[in-house]
């Protein structure tokens, strides 16, 4: 029979074809709907938490962090409750990495302050001593893509089904509506809101300064995302 | 048909040749620097505060990966491809002004392609998925170039002469059908410019930005069956097909068994695709896709190891050639590193000892002792064989040869050695407790141990670069300063002292 099939080239690719895309069907198919279904009280990224993760992406902070607490003892009493599948369902992409050459930040949410964020990231070494991250100056200086976060959260909404302006069922039994914007310049304005509420907890002057201005610099939208994970 | 040996045309595969050398000097060297950027942080201001941005551990990491997997690795494979499929095939590229065409089209795109992402990485667009960061017009540049191989591929096949496909073409066959099912449905996703606003704006925000198509968990799972078979379709199956024609070319043996090439090959097929879930234990994909993960990655170990003992028992009674010729002693190395790799592998895919290798320099060690091993190895004694062929010269150096490999052997060994211990001191101190229950370490007590080993790993490094420069020196004197060869070169390949 392999004889023959080394003879016949297109039997073969479709045997090979066969042979590999076999797997992927029966692993990935089945818990597919369920996995994509939100724990209560999981709420989708506001439009400044969503410009804040997209800052986290462009800096590749995924390469040295994970997002992922593993139901182990020494995990829970370093980072809090393990990670829940529901917890990720409005992640597109999802960030665990693969790497822990710094801690993971599932839920630095619950223990680090806005404050501490703004002088970790402009010298890590300095807040973290013998800390081996490096500073991200540039982060105070970049505005935040808005308008590519907007974006994002129409796409969600459109294609994904991302309950945008609709209530979102939280552990209390209440429910909350995180609200998108109807225009760009709306989504501005609803940014800088979000902006404004960060900065109050922030000592740098350009940064204060560029928000009264109207500017977000990408560290106001990635400080949001982190207080975001909890 | 005279009876004269085929006169094969090598004009794409040399193009391809040097596309292996220069992104692999490239994506080495982004390596070693952002090793020692581990062991020595604030590395990245080196060149400059401005830029430092640029120059940070995270936007050069997946520049390294994709470098050399998608440089330096995909170029071998096109390269490789170009001489053995022609050969084994018995037909020439120059007997079809077509493929000739689509050979030269597919470089020339591909080196278009890598520029773009070279330059969209450094900006930052990236998916942040690892190893297919590239954002969704690279993706379809990406899907063009492979449909245009899967075009020299298929259509070469359709004009050949020998009827049987060697087993190197099962193996072509294999990778660009997986690549190609792998990358389609990972890098599934939508651009955000196709939204519209309520009120009709439409185009909003970057172009080089898109939203996944799966969620959370589903886009972790679907990530990791890609980036598990990216090795498998990637660093493997083609490498496999490499050594299935180089070796027995260069030793002048005979595959020692069909038969075992035979099941190698078709459990490779069926059981490499299921083992992604490793990557996955304890997270919060079903247990039974983890499950699943782990078992098929024990399995693996079976058609893993059958090709590569295929390979070593090619060489029975044939074993003095490994002391001769520096090129034997690469296929040799490689093929073991595969049988190191590929148990290690599986042993970290044991969901106890994942539970301390996870998260931990034990992976990449693991990583790069494939890849420096084995993918590294076989491609550069792959480009060794063709280059006397392809030049119709002499190597320039065997002594370089011989020099070379012992310093990235060196190198290696140096790596995964470093790896293995603070991978393991890694994750030993993040699960102690004291005598009360209490984490025994803080992070920082992890990170500030590590720093002698992050610093061995540059070294290592810094040996194989060195090498690999060696390299690239001794291919560039074979192609300008040796003398021309006369007659069609039968095995070993001749080099200088």
């Amino acid at each position: 029979m392999f004889h023959w099939l080394e003879k016949h080239p297109f039997l073969f690719s479709v045997g090979v074809f066969l042979t590999i895309a076999f797997a992927g069907l029966v692993e990935i198919v089945p818990n597919f709907a369920q996995a994509a279904r939100p724990t209560i009280g999981t709420k989708p990224y506001t439009l400044l938490q969503l410009a804040g993760r997209d800052v986290y992406i462009k800096n590749s902070c995924n390469s040295c962090h994970s997002q992922l607490i593993r139901p182990f003892k020494a995990e829970t009493d370093r980072y809090g409750h393990y990670s829940l599948s529901g917890e990720y369902a409005y992640d597109r992409p999802f960030l665990w990495g693969s790497e822990r050459t710094g801690p993971d930040l599932h839920r630095i949410g619950n223990y680090r302050t806005t404050q501490w964020h703004e002088n970790h990231m402009m010298d890590p070494a300095k807040i973290v001593q013998g800390s081996i991250m490096p500073a991200y100056p540039w982060l105070f200086k970049n505005k935040a893509d808005i308008n590519t976060a907007y974006a994002e959260q129409l796409t969600d909404a459109e294609f994904f089904a991302v309950p945008y302006n609709k209530p979102v069922p939280l552990k209390d039994g209440k429910t909350t509506i995180i609200p998108m914007a109807k225009s760009i310049a709306t989504a501005h304005a609803m940014a800088l809101k979000e902006a404004q509420a960060v900065v109050k907890d922030m000592h740098n002057q350009n940064v204060k300064d560029a928000v009264a201005k109207g500017d977000i610099p990408e560290i106001v939208a990635l400080i949001a995302y982190l207080n975001s994970l909890k | 048909m005279e009876n004269r040996p085929l006169e094969y045309d090598y004009t794409v595969a040399k193009m391809f040749m040097l596309t292996t050398i220069v992104l692999g000097i490239v994506g080495m060297s982004i390596g070693v620097f952002i090793a020692f950027e581990l062991a020595y942080p604030g590395l990245n201001t080196i060149f400059g505060k401005t830029i430092a941005e640029y120059t940070a551990f995270g936007r050069l990491r997946p520049l390294h990966t994709d470098s050399v997997a998608f440089g330096f690795t995909v170029s071998g494979i096109f390269a490789t491809w170009f001489y053995v499929g022609q050969r084994v095939l018995k037909v020439s590229m120059a007997e079809s002004k077509f493929l000739m065409f689509i050979g030269k089209l597919q470089f020339w795109l591909y080196v278009a392609g890598v520029a773009a992402a070279v330059v969209s990485l450094f900006m930052g667009y990236t998916s942040s998925k690892e190893y297919a960061e590239f954002e969704w017009p690279i993706d379809i540049a990406i899907v063009v170039v492979w449909v245009l191989w899967g075009v020299s591929i298929f259509g070469l096949i359709g004009i050949r002469r020998e009827k049987s496909l060697y087993i190197s073409i099962w193996y072509y066959i294999a990778t660009f059908l997986g690549v190609a099912m792998l990358y389609l449905f990972n890098n599934m996703e939508v651009p955000t410019m196709l939204a519209t606003s309520p009120i009709g704006e439409t185009g909003i925000g970057s172009w080089m930005h898109s939203v996944s198509m799966y969620a959370g968990t589903n886009d972790a799972l679907v990530q990791w069956w890609y980036g598990h078979n990216a090795v498998a379709f990637v660093f493997t199956v083609p490498i496999i097909a490499m050594i299935y024609y180089f070796l027995p070319k260069e030793s002048g043996q005979a595959i020692y068994s069909y038969k075992l090439s035979l099941l190698s090959f078709w459990g490779l097929m069926f059981v490499y695709l299921w083992a992604g879930g490793h990557h996955l234990l304890y997270s919060t994909v079903p247990d039974w896709v983890q499950t699943m993960g782990s078992i098929f990655s024990i399995v693996l170990i079976l058609p893993s190891w059958g090709s590569a003992i295929n390979m070593l028992l090619t060489m029975k009674g044939e074993w003095q050639q490994v002391a001769a010729s520096p090129l034997i002693k690469f296929m040799v190395l490689a093929s073991t590193f595969y049988m190191f790799s590929t148990l290690e592998g599986p042993i970290q895919a044991i969901k106890s000892v994942n539970a301390i290798a996870h998260f931990t320099n034990w992976i990449p060690g693991h990583v790069h002792d494939g890849t420096l091993g084995w993918v590294g190895f076989m491609i550069i004694a792959s480009l060794f064989h063709m280059a006397p062929r392809v030049f119709k010269r002499e190597l320039y150096s065997k002594g370089l040869m011989a020099a070379q490999f012992w310093i990235q052997t060196l190198g290696i060994v140096l790596y995964f050695t470093s790896m293995w211990i603070s991978g393991i001191t890694q994750g030993m101190m993040w699960r102690a407790h004291d005598e009360f229950g209490n984490l025994a370490y803080s992070f920082m007590d992890t990170v500030n141990v590590l720093h002698p080993y992050y610093a061995l790993r540059g070294l290592g490094g810094i040996f194989y670069l060195t090498g690999f420069l060696m390299f690239a020196y001794n291919i560039y004197k074979t192609m300008s300063a040796r003398p021309v060869e006369e007659s069609e070169l039968q095995n070993a390949s001749p080099m200088g002292a």
